[in-house]
């Protein structure tokens, strides 16, 4: 059980900071290959693209990592179906690419089973990856089980935030 | 422990750890333990540390006896005199400083009803062990008024957090003397001792999953054991030390399996499409109970520890997990939601009779290797603290590290000073 975080001192704010997600930053990288420009419009000068790498860019679906379970649940949900199948996608077609699927439990009852039930929520990510083409090379499904809770409350609002699994590319 | 007061709930403040006495059971034996003569010539607190861990126990009240020394052998007069100042027991005791800075130490025990002596030791320990002995002393003279062994020279380990901070420590019984044997900035979990005291396993997130190390105590090396594909976690030696039984999660769900300290391929244990995690040997090593979900909920079962067919051994109630042996194999301590909250639990194996010993909210339970406590992972004041309870229920203590401390376990009788008996007509 997380005990850090009942009462608000300095030491559990700095806890609670250090947890929370990053905001994404948008980042360019140079593209592989050059747009064509379009046809008929302005043939003097060909457009220099750059592409927001599709991970990064806060408007594709690739930029969402969690994956959300329903309580004592373990399979993916009708509502992250989407999200998961556009990751074992993009793995597909990015062969090169590859990703650790981190199973997260709440904080209620033993820690070591809080893994195994974390890892549960990790394994079954990793398996819809796979069903849309994702190589079982470029996965590796494990639990950070209740030690790394990203809503620290005890409550039900935090811990339906903490029955996730998270998406974490190389790299990252 | 720490100075627990005659009325049972003041707390007193240390370096590194408070330990406050939050429930006694029965009577508690009035005790008189009297400064030792040459005590004066010590660098480390002797009397003081015999008299805070029998104090702190809760099965004893200390009557008051100055800091003067009293003669070792006293006359039956004196004896009597101590009777009528409330003590059932006296003891008295000698030290010798060595120039080597080791010291000799003679310690006699008093019935002061019969005036008869009831037991004397004597030790001799190198510097730097002088609280090591006076914790052995203490043990001794617990064992010779009480008829059970002391655990006051045993340690403990466990994982305080700190802020961001994750350090695996290792502690007296009571608390002092607490060392740092690993820190990270990733969560550590799941510490738990070899038979002889000298290593620890422990799962550590500090190549970003869990991975199982074994860490040499006393020097410090360490390595890892299971850095398998997946989660490698639940470590348990087994009774010669050489293997671990571990949860992996190579095959996809967290499994059972035996690795080698020494490396090698893993050999699988459990073959079921549940959870099975959190292994736990028997002390003849025979046995391993372990936690598993393949009835629907979180149960316990036990299975031979060569493999075979597990049977489920709890019934009541919808979670039972944290299994852990007695010294003696002959109960199981767990950790069982009752009422909607985590609590401490022994089952006794041959009547497969429960007892709830806490009203939680309660993890990580492990006993002490006399038998007597079980040292588990509590809260107060929304942190995490250590506790420890009687088997029977009756006597509770709570031992609170600054910062946030979890996942304890209690080591064995391990690095013992020899300790000769004196003649009891001396």
């Amino acid at each position: 059980m997380n005990k850090t975080l009942a009462s608000l001192t300095l030491v559990g704010l700095l806890a609670a900071c250090a947890s929370t997600p990053k905001p994404a930053p948008v980042e360019e990288k140079p593209v592989d290959k050059p747009v064509a420009p379009v046809a008929n419009t302005q043939p003097a000068k060909p457009v220099e693209a750059v592409k927001v790498d599709p991970l990064k860019d806060p408007s594709n679906i690739l930029s969402k990592r969690g994956v959300y379970f329903d309580y004592d649940k373990y399979d993916i949900r009708a509502d992250q179906q989407a999200l998961v199948e556009a990751h074992g996608r993009y793995l597909a077609a990015n062969p090169g690419r590859s990703v650790r699927v981190e199973g997260n439990a709440d904080e209620r009852g033993s820690r070591e089973y809080n893994l195994a039930l974390g890892q549960k929520r990790a394994e079954a990510v990793r398996k819809a990856l796979t069903v849309v083409g994702a190589q079982e090379k470029q996965i590796e499904a494990t639990s950070n089980g209740e030690e790394k809770p990203r809503a620290t409350g005890h409550d039900e609002a935090s811990y339906a935030e903490n029955r996730r699994a998270d998406v974490v590319y190389d790299g990252e | 422990m720490a100075l627990a007061s005659l009325l049972g709930m003041v707390t007193l403040a240390r370096a590194d750890v408070t330990i406050e006495v939050t429930g006694t059971g029965a009577r508690q034996l009035p005790v008189a333990i009297a400064a030792m003569a040459g005590e004066a010539g010590l660098k480390e607190p002797l009397t003081a540390v015999i008299r805070s861990d029998l104090e702190g126990s809760g099965r004893f009240r200390l009557v008051e006896t100055g800091n003067t020394p009293l003669v070792e052998v006293p006359a039956a007069g004196e004896l009597n005199g101590w009777k009528g100042r409330g003590a059932d027991a006296l003891s008295t005791g000698t030290v010798r400083v060595d120039a080597d800075g080791s010291i000799q130490v003679r310690l006699r025990l008093f019935d002061t009803l019969t005036q008869k002596p009831l037991a004397g030791f004597e030790l001799r320990a190198k510097a730097g062990e002088t609280r090591r002995a006076a914790h052995q002393l203490a043990d001794l003279i617990y064992e010779a008024l009480t008829g059970e062994k002391g655990v006051f020279s045993t340690r403990i380990a466990y994982v305080l957090k700190q802020g961001k901070r994750y350090e695996l420590q290792v502690a007296d019984a009571d608390g002092h003397n607490a060392q740092t044997v690993i820190g990270s900035n990733e969560p550590i979990m799941s510490p738990t001792w070899s038979l002889d005291g000298n290593q620890l396993a422990y799962v550590s997130f500090e190549r970003k999953k869990p991975i199982v190390f074994v860490q040499d105590v006393y020097t410090g090396g360490r390595r890892a054991v299971a850095a398998f594909k997946g989660s490698n976690s639940a470590p348990a030696f087994s009774a010669d030390g050489r293997s671990l039984a571990v949860t992996l999660t190579i095959d996809g769900i967290s499994q059972l399996y035996m690795v080698d300290v020494a490396g090698g391929a893993p050999r699988r244990l459990t073959r079921s499409n549940s959870i099975d995690t959190e292994p736990a040997f028997s002390p003849d090593g025979k046995t391993i109970a372990f936690t598993s979900d393949r009835g629907g909920s979180p149960q316990i079962y036990t299975m031979p520890s060569g493999g075979g067919e597990p049977q489920r051994l709890t019934f009541e109630g919808p979670y039972n997990v944290s299994p852990s042996f007695s010294p003696d194999g002959k109960s199981l301590t767990f950790i069982r939601r009752e009422n909607g909250r985590f609590v401490v639990a022994t089952m006794d194996l041959a009547s497969r009779q429960s007892l709830t010993l806490t009203s939680g909210s309660d993890e990580s339970p492990s006993f002490a290797p006399n038998g007597k406590l079980i040292l588990f992972a509590s809260e107060a004041g929304g942190r995490g603290v250590l506790a420890t309870v009687s088997s029977d229920g009756q006597y509770k203590q709570r031992l609170s590290a600054s910062g946030d401390a979890r996942e304890p376990a209690w080591g064995p009788y391990a690095g013992q000073i020899a300790v000769s008996r004196l003649s009891s007509n001396p």
